[in-house]
């Protein structure tokens, strides 16, 4: 599902990351943890496609990006669900409206989305909430709120940027909860976390960075560094 | 909700034409709604649009009154011959014939002393001075043959058949050439050319001078709108389905401008021609003017509109290109 081969990325001379190859299968669920500065965030950037690798291979969903020309990107990211640290929300529009604007941007007609809309807030436990605007909500609210967002479009992947660093732990674990059970219905998922509980609790493959090289991959990880 | 990838065909496979059509109509929707939004940022750009628009009407009106009043001066330009008293019946009649032969003639209108007499007293109506000065002695006006050319800047034909020493004989008086009006038509037309280059020049300017407003504009937007427009690139929005709404949105800065430039533009023709026909000296002819725009408002009011839409579209396009982050 997600391949890396020997990923370099670098920046005028510093190098974010360094050779990292990483082989996702379907429907897994993998962490990748590591300290602010570890690469994380590049390697997240690198998925999306905002940035291109110095070196390396990169295949998503059977797309080999070398070959991906600049037309085909939009289409790219809307295979990918992405959640962010800090949610990005739209904060002129309703928590419906957000969780829309996904589909809006796709071309789906207008009676699809009002229909997907509240399918996918029950999924993630925001019933009620369709018409409040995203100030009035806690941040883990905020926080599914984006992850229905992401998962709307039902992308095979879903990619998921810190989204509990903001958050207090009550709150990171609902979302944690929300992450799992979208794994459950077969979404592949990649978590990028610094927090230990989060990690210990989740029993996955966890994926080790450390200045930007893969120091430790294994299949039911605990958090180390 | 079942989330199964097998569940439903992926995204892109359903871009089918109605998607397309969605997705324009849309980017129309956002359009309006960001120009809502965005009104008072945008009252800059649109003044700004309707003065250039306003300089591109009064362009085309002043350009056709140009024409208008060269051509009704022209019209009125002829050569009159004055003819002795002594000449013939028959003389009169063999130099019709023979000026009617000549190229540029278009037509020879004869006024006899008599008809001279009448026309030169309707004129001097109200001056009895100079009326008295004519009944005092017996009929001292020639007859007159007044030659019509088809083209009043060409009249060397007719100069030189008139002056061989066998016509000249028959004359009692100088050839007028309508010397002076010929020398006005000559200034007018400079005059016109002038102003229409200068027109244009004005005009390149003022459009070049919206644009940039408009650049500004567009970049002030994207910058207030910077997080949703990242959101929407990250979200797999196509760049034409992010740049559509400023487009569309420019182009609504066009018709409202093309729209406020007219009714300005309207209110001066009603409120000020007369004014502007007394300070025009009688040199152009204002009512025309105020009557071409009247006549031609549906003509306008579309040029003014496509121009607007036209110099509105074209910036936010290269604005967009230019300060928008599309990948």
């Amino acid at each position: 599902m997600i391949l890396l081969d020997r990923v370099t990325k670098t920046y005028g001379q510093e190098s974010a990351l360094e050779r990292v190859s990483l082989h996702v299968e379907p429907k897994e669920f993998v962490i990748i943890v590591g300290q602010s500065g570890a690469g994380k965030s590049t390697l997240f950037k690198l998925l999306t496609r905002e940035e291109k690798p110095t070196a390396g291979k990169i295949i998503v969903g059977g797309m080999d990006y070398d070959k991906l020309k600049d037309k085909d990107v939009p289409l790219l990211r809307r295979k990918i669900g992405v959640v962010f640290q800090d949610f990005k929300l739209l904060a002129n529009r309703t928590v419906a409206e957000n969780i829309a604007f996904a589909l809006e941007i796709a071309g789906l007609p207008t009676a699809e989305i009002k229909h997907t809309v509240p399918k996918v807030l029950d999924v993630v436990g925001l019933r009620g909430k369709e018409n409040n605007y995203p100030k009035e909500l806690s941040g883990g609210e905020k926080q599914r709120v984006a992850i229905a967002r992401a998962i709307v479009r039902q992308p095979k992947i879903l990619i998921a940027d810190e989204p509990t660093g903001n958050l207090d732990p009550k709150h990171a674990f609902d979302v944690i909860k929300v992450l799992e059970k979208i794994n459950q219905f077969g979404t592949t998922v990649l978590l990028t976390t610094h927090n230990q509980e989060i990690v210990n609790y989740l029993k996955r493959r966890v994926v080790t960075i450390k200045d930007g090289k893969v120091i430790s991959d294994r299949a039911v990880g605990k958090y180390k560094l | 909700m079942r989330l199964k990838p097998k569940a439903q065909p992926p995204v892109e496979n359903k871009m089918n034409r109605d998607h397309k059509f969605i997705t324009l109509e849309r980017i129309f929707k956002n359009g309006f709604v960001n120009f809502g939004r965005n009104i008072w940022l945008a009252i800059a750009a649109m003044a700004m649009m309707a003065v250039t628009l306003t300089i591109l009407l009064f362009a085309i009106v002043a350009n056709a009154t140009f024409s208008h009043t060269i051509s009704d001066i022209t019209s009125h330009i002829d050569v009159s011959v004055y003819l002795k008293d002594e000449v013939t019946d028959e003389q009169r009649s063999s130099l019709i014939v023979e000026l009617k032969q000549i190229d540029n003639v278009q037509a020879v209108g004869y006024t006899s002393k008599d008809q001279a007499l009448k026309n030169y007293r309707a004129q001097n109506i109200d001056n009895p001075e100079l009326l008295a000065a004519i009944s005092e002695t017996d009929n001292p006006l020639p007859a007159s043959l007044v030659i019509s050319p088809k083209d009043p800047n060409k009249l060397d034909t007719i100069k030189d058949y008139l002056d061989k020493p066998e016509i000249e004989a028959l004359q009692s008086d100088p050839t007028s050439y309508s010397g002076d009006r010929k020398a006005a038509i000559d200034k007018i037309a400079k005059a016109t050319q002038f102003f229409r280059q200068a027109g244009i020049i004005g005009i390149i300017i003022f459009i070049i001078i919206s644009m940039l407003i408009i650049f500004n504009t567009i970049r002030m937007t994207i910058f207030n709108r910077r997080d949703e427009l990242v959101i929407m690139r990250l979200l797999g929005a196509t760049p034409g389905y992010i740049r559509g709404p400023f487009i569309v949105e420019t182009m609504l800065y066009g018709v409202v401008a093309a729209a406020v430039s007219l009714i300005v533009c309207g209110g001066l023709f009603a409120v000020a021609s007369s004014t502007l026909q007394a300070s025009s000296l009688g040199l152009l002819d204002i009512k025309y003017s105020s009557d071409y725009f009247s006549n031609n408002l549906w003509l306008i009011l579309t040029a003014q509109i496509l121009a607007g839409i036209i110099i509105g579209a074209a910036s936010a396009a290269i604005a967009t290109r230019r300060y928008l982050k599309l990948k």
